[in-house]
């Protein structure tokens, strides 16, 4: 019969724990580390909304001074960095109506997209098909793809497969329920492979 | 199984969240499906590309600006 083994990770406080309780004693330095920690994926998921660099700017801004200005707020019992991106993504969504006069944006509308979710294309890739552009042209590429996609798909994907959250994390920070998050991922994993399909598919007769 | 049966469950495959029996039945409807090999290998190298590519670098000075601005706001009170 097997030892029975603690189960590490479970009973440990989350290390934001401490560094919140320390900002709220009065050590802004704590502040500091929690922005450094979260500062790259805040201005990502802004940047994946609002699809504006300033607006992205001002949001990481204007997210974590509000964070700081409400962590008495904060519940312990949701993880720090799944309350901020709730406030990242609502600064976002607010940006974005104002840039678009106003028009109703929503990360919970479940938009029907063209291609949907049923692969068309299904030729195989080229082995490393990333290798035959160069950094930039790469760049370029995975922008101009992502960039279509409707923000819910896009903060899902991010959330989940960039920054690698659980699907009960990304719910929680985006207010949606699990089998949502998970139709989105889907949809957006789906439609990305589509469209990259058009620069990686193997070319016949043709190096690269 | 199915093509869209297998596509029903691509994401738990890719995500390693089946049970064993499912993971069987997936795999031997692989076998036989190319099609359905190449959809998973491909999107398992989108998820891949882009999880290795940092998409949008942070703007040089933000996070000064930032915490010169949390500063001004300790300032009124912390």
């Amino acid at each position: 019969m097997s030892t029975i083994q603690p189960v590490v990770g479970e009973l440990e406080p989350h290390p934001d724990v401490a560094l919140v309780a320390q900002v709220r004693a009065g050590d802004v330095s704590a502040y500091d580390t929690l922005v450094r920690k979260y500062e790259r994926q805040i201005f990502r998921i802004a940047q994946h909304i609002t699809q504006n660099r300033e607006d992205a700017e001002d949001v990481m801004q204007d997210a974590f001074l509000k964070a700081y200005e409400k962590l008495e707020q904060f519940q312990g019992n949701s993880k720090f960095y799944t309350w901020l991106v709730r406030i990242a993504v609502n600064e976002s969504l607010m940006r974005l109506r104002k840039r678009r006069t106003g028009k109703m944006v929503s990360i919970d509308e479940d938009v029907e997209t063209e291609e949907g979710s049923v692969p068309r294309d299904l030729a195989d890739w080229a082995p490393d098909p990333e290798q035959n552009y160069t950094q930039s042209e790469l760049h370029t590429i995975l922008e101009k793809t992502i960039k279509g996609l409707p923000p819910g798909f896009k903060v899902v994907f991010e959330l989940r497969d960039v920054q690698g959250l659980s699907t009960e994390d990304t719910a929680e920070a985006l207010g949606l329920s699990i089998p949502a998050v998970k139709s989105r991922l889907l949809r957006a994993r789906l439609q990305l492979r589509e469209r990259l399909s058009r620069y990686f598919r193997r070319k016949k007769g043709v190096e690269k | 199984m199915t093509c869209t049966e297998f596509l029903a469950l691509l994401d738990d495959l890719i995500d390693n969240e089946v049970g064993v029996e499912t993971r069987a039945q997936l795999h031997t409807h692989l076998q036989g499906c190319s099609h359905c090999e190449v959809t998973l290998s491909t999107t398992r190298k989108t998820i891949e590309i882009y999880r290795s590519h940092e998409l949008y670098d942070l703007p040089a000075g933000l996070r000064e600006r930032l915490h010169a601005a949390i500063m001004e706001r300790c300032k009124k009170g912390c």
